[in-house]
């Protein structure tokens, strides 16, 4: 198939940037976006001109690295599925592409589509783990762990970290991602002595790094690779709420007015 | 040099206890002054970096992804094996060694095995401690199922995402110490040389890849967490920057390179769908649980699979191993499909793939399902619908994913897979303590080779990982730094700082300074070729040897001729893949000479002229029962060093699933 796309070029940034457009043709639709991006860059290096940067790894949708707007819409218009997943038999024949790097103050752009999300990172490290150093631990089953908890300990933990919910959100939030972690390390006992300090911290990281607020839009969830469900913030805000009317919680680095 | 593995003393089964009881401390105040690199975020490294910390060491950990969380340990779906026996299915720490070492085919290094089997249980512990979300059973207790090249259940699994919750509880370990201030990361860098001073490591050249810049780190040891090197097959199941830079600077400044000729191939993958394909992408060997592998018994039968009756598919791995069936290890599953597929059965418009089909499964689980249900008149579409519920509970992310890349739903229509590069057992030559030939340098995990011989098992590489990270390291590196607490941090203008920045520098330069017509990908598709084509799933001499001139022409044509766009001080991902490419170009060549030099069979390598009359592989025990460990040496020549193997409690023998 032939198609045309209009792709946000920004060399650095300290640059402007703005919108290139290039046709692209002889694409096979059972090419990933990602593939149909190799052989755009592919003949760009043959023109002598400069490909286009955008992030991947693991190419299989787990990696979370992948991270645009395809058509305004974070990881592109196909539900549940990563940029590097998506296949072109989802595209048709003469269609024009729009694609952006994630447009968030929190993530700021290096160059072209790549973006710095080590905001997510500086997150997880005020309190993303249940803090238990190696040698420590009892046997496995000495824990034993309700299956429906486990099972939403899980769905919770599958987020890939790809910004793709702050993305999506009108007001910058990243509270999917906040929350799932705080949500997945509530439901089990081995997170439980931390359970106060670390919701209250992991919020207050995220207010620091400039995310916005939740207003229940539900935008999120939509754009997340993952299906990650927005359940997860209504736990961590009644996490939050038992938090902050705990008495004598001194471990809480922050006071919240 | 020769080479000493420095095996502790004393009965197999007591080596490990024994080395701890007497291997030396260095005490908490020392420590703190010691600095200790990590290169690499996967299971091995953030593992590592973390239990390191906890010590009180001053780590500095690398990574040339935005983020450590993202390593590619993190797409491993299947499971993690621990012997734990909680199935009371007669497993044991023994049966768990056993197995792995009669796996890799009596090429791996029967100290360092058992020493595997014996901390697997702790992981399970340590894992499900930092809240990892294993699957459980309705009592609340862990989960098991079975993998390839084993009769027991000892897999403990997170639905088909089992690497990335194991990665992520190490990530947030490595967090909770970058919070304490006991690591410093470093994201998007990239190791390009390793630096050593008065034949010790003592620190690495990173490239910046945001700015481009190249920065001096000293550490009173190093340790490589970077993973294995099949991206030199171009196409793998490998993430796209998945390389072999860091432990080919290693190999080039003297650590012996041990069995590169140790490739695996997976033999469920997503068939190839066109020359754009720029990676492969793996089923789980757990679906080998429930899925049954077969190909029409007729020649290039065109009839879509659900229109072949029962009696004229072909179940060629339950037919060939009764014992094992769909469950033989990797290395015999993929030579099956290859086999089939050469011989004219292939399936699909390619013909390069077999069906591994879940119809049975659906009923089974089905029928199990109503009467659990006390539905014993269910109807038969009542019990697909039901069966098709567990599959997906089992399976439902790796159907999903099926569906996405081929278009076909593998609930109604087989999925279509064929083998492809996994995993590479052979890496950097480790002693019993993980380090390698050069002092003060450690490689832990995929990066080193001494676990798995010449065939992994499945589950396997996250235990081995995990092991060497949180269980093995932490106590070998204190036999060595006990003797460094007199050494002083040396500040980086030190000559050996500045002649492997130089060496970087140069190579970049001269990188950039070709500016000629084709680009990386070009060379890495060419050199994928080679490797896939003669030194791939089945290997002769002939063809290596073709192999390795081919690979030096390549090499010789990249260096005039590739073209590398944008500058060195920006980001610039065409000299980040010009650079591992080169390197890649360089180990193919060691690659092939190493399986030419092997003139036997084991496990993943498979010469033709070692065969047994079944066509299955023939070991060649008195001739190449040896660690093959080859020395660097001036313009990509390689001397070989054998290091011999004695098995004191396995009994050699011809591997037989049949």
């Amino acid at each position: 198939m032939n198609l045309t796309l209009k792709i946000w070029r920004q060399r650095n940034s300290q640059d402007k940037g703005h919108f290139e457009t290039y046709p692209v043709s002889d694409i096979s639709e059972d090419m990933s976006f990602l593939e149909m991006f190799d052989v755009l860059n592919e003949r760009l290096i043959t023109e002598g001109k400069d490909p286009i940067a955008f992030d991947n790894d693991c190419r299989e949708g787990i990696c979370g690295m992948c991270s645009m707007y395809i058509n305004g819409r974070p990881h592109g218009p196909l539900h549940g599925t990563t940029t590097c997943q998506l296949h072109m038999r989802h595209f048709h024949e003469g269609e024009t592409i729009v694609v952006e790097p994630w447009r968030a103050q929190p993530f700021p752009v290096i160059k072209d589509l790549v973006v710095d999300r080590s905001s997510f990172d500086r997150i997880i490290e005020a309190g993303g783990y249940i803090s238990v150093n190696t040698g420590n631990a009892v046997d496995a089953n000495a824990i034993p762990v309700e299956k429906d908890k486990a099972d939403l300990a899980f769905t919770a933990a599958t987020c890939i970290g790809c910004g793709a919910c702050v993305a999506a959100c009108p007001n910058t939030s990243a509270m999917l991602f906040v929350s799932a972690k705080i949500s997945q390390l509530a439901q089990l006992p081995q997170g439980n002595p931390e359970r106060k300090t670390r919701v209250v911290n992991m919020i207050h990281q995220m207010d620091e790094e400039g995310f916005g607020s939740c207003s229940n839009i539900g935008e999120c969830e939509q754009a997340c690779p993952k299906e990650i469900s927005i359940t997860h913030i209504a736990r961590a805000n009644h996490e939050f709420l038992r938090a902050t009317f705990a008495a004598g919680n001194k471990n809480v680095k922050v006071e919240h007015s | 040099m020769e080479l000493n593995a420095k095996i502790p003393e004393g009965p197999l089964a007591e080596k490990w206890t024994y080395y701890k009881g007497h291997s030396k401390l260095v005490n908490p105040s020392n420590k703190r002054n010691l600095e200790i690199i990590v290169v690499g975020t996967g299971l091995a490294g953030a593992s590592a970096s973390a239990s390191l910390a906890e010590l009180g060491y001053q780590v500095k950990t690398f990574c040339f992804q935005d983020s450590p969380r993202r390593a590619h340990s993190i797409a491993a779906q299947g499971g993690i094996n621990a012997a734990k026996n909680y199935q009371n299915d007669g497993d044991s720490v023994f049966r768990l060694f056993y197995d792995t070492i009669k796996g890799g085919d009596y090429r791996s290094r029967e100290a360092n095995t058992y020493r595997l089997a014996e901390v697997s249980g702790n992981i399970i512990d340590q894992c499900v401690a930092q809240g990892v979300p294993f699957a459980r059973e309705y009592g609340g207790l862990l989960a098991n199922r079975s993998f390839g090249g084993v009769q027991v259940q000892r897999t403990f699994y997170a639905a088909g995402q089992t690497g990335q919750q194991l990665l992520l509880g190490a990530y947030s370990a490595l967090e909770r110490q970058v919070a304490l201030g006991k690591v410093t990361m470093y994201s998007r860098h990239e190791m390009l040389d390793l630096v050593i001073i008065d034949g010790k490591a003592r620190g690495i050249i990173a490239r910046n890849l945001v700015t481009g810049k190249l920065e001096r780190h000293f550490g009173h040891a190093v340790v490589l967490a970077s993973g294995g090197y099949g991206n030199v097959f171009y196409l793998s199941t490998n993430a796209m920057g998945s390389n072999v830079t860091a432990s080919w600077k290693a190999h080039k400044r003297g650590a012996y390179f041990a069995n590169p000729c140790y490739t695996q191939i997976h033999p469920t993958c997503i068939p190839i769908s066109g020359d754009h394909q720029s990676k492969l992408t793996l089923m789980s060997e757990s679906l080998r649980n429930d899925g049954r592998i077969w190909v029409p018994k007729q020649k290039g039968d065109s009839r879509k699979p659900n229109d072949i009756p029962q009696e004229e598919r072909d179940y060629y791995l339950e037919r060939r191993y009764p014992a094992f069936g769909n469950l033989v290890p990797r290395d015999v599953a993929s030579r099956g499909a290859k086999e089939r597929c050469d011989a004219g059965y292939g399936v699909g418009a390619s013909k390069q793939a077999v069906y591994l089909d879940f119809a049975s499964a659906i009923q089974r689980y089905g029928k199990a399902a109503a009467h659990k249900a006390q539905m014993h008149d269910a109807d038969a579409d009542t019990i697909t619908r039901l069966g098709k519920q567990v599959i997906a509970e089992k399976y439902g992310n790796l159907f999903e994913m099926y569906e996405k890349i081929t278009g076909e739903n593998p609930y109604e229509v087989p999925m279509r897979i064929y083998p492809a590069i996994h995993y590479t057992m052979g890496g950097l030559w480790v002693d019993y303590e993980l380090m390698t030939t050069i002092q003060g340098l450690y490689a832990v995990g995929e990066c080193n080779f001494s676990d798995h011989g010449a065939n992994r098992l499945g589950a396997s590489a996250l235990m081995q990982g995990l092991a060497d990270g949180y269980f093995v390291i932490p106590y070998t590196i204190a036999n060595y730094l006990s003797g460094e607490i007199r050494t002083q941090s040396i500040p980086t203008d030190h000559p050996a700082f500045a002649e492997a920045e130089k060496n970087v520098q140069d190579r970049l330069d001269k990188l950039m300074s070709i500016q000629g017509t084709h680009s990386v990908d070009y060379y890495h598709k060419a050199l994928g070729k080679i490797m896939w084509n003669k030194c791939g799933m089945s290997r002769n001499a002939q063809g290596l040897k073709e192999a390795i001139q081919e690979v030096r022409a390549l090499r010789e044509e990249f260096w005039k001729d590739v073209r590398i766009p944008g500058a060195q001080n920006e980001l610039n991902p065409e000299l980040e893949k010009a650079g591992r490419v080169a390197d890649f170009l360089e180990l193919g060549e060691l690659l092939a000479t190493d399986a030419l030099q092997r003139e036997e069979s084991c496990g993943a390598h498979y010469r033709e002229e070692s065969v047994t009359d079944e066509g299955e592989a023939k070991r060649d025990d008195s001739r190449f029962c040896y660690v093959s460990a080859w020395e660097n040496k001036e313009g990509n020549n390689f001397e070989l060093h054998k290091e011999p193997l004695e098995f004191e409690l396995v009994h050699l023998t011809q591997r037989s699933y049949k």
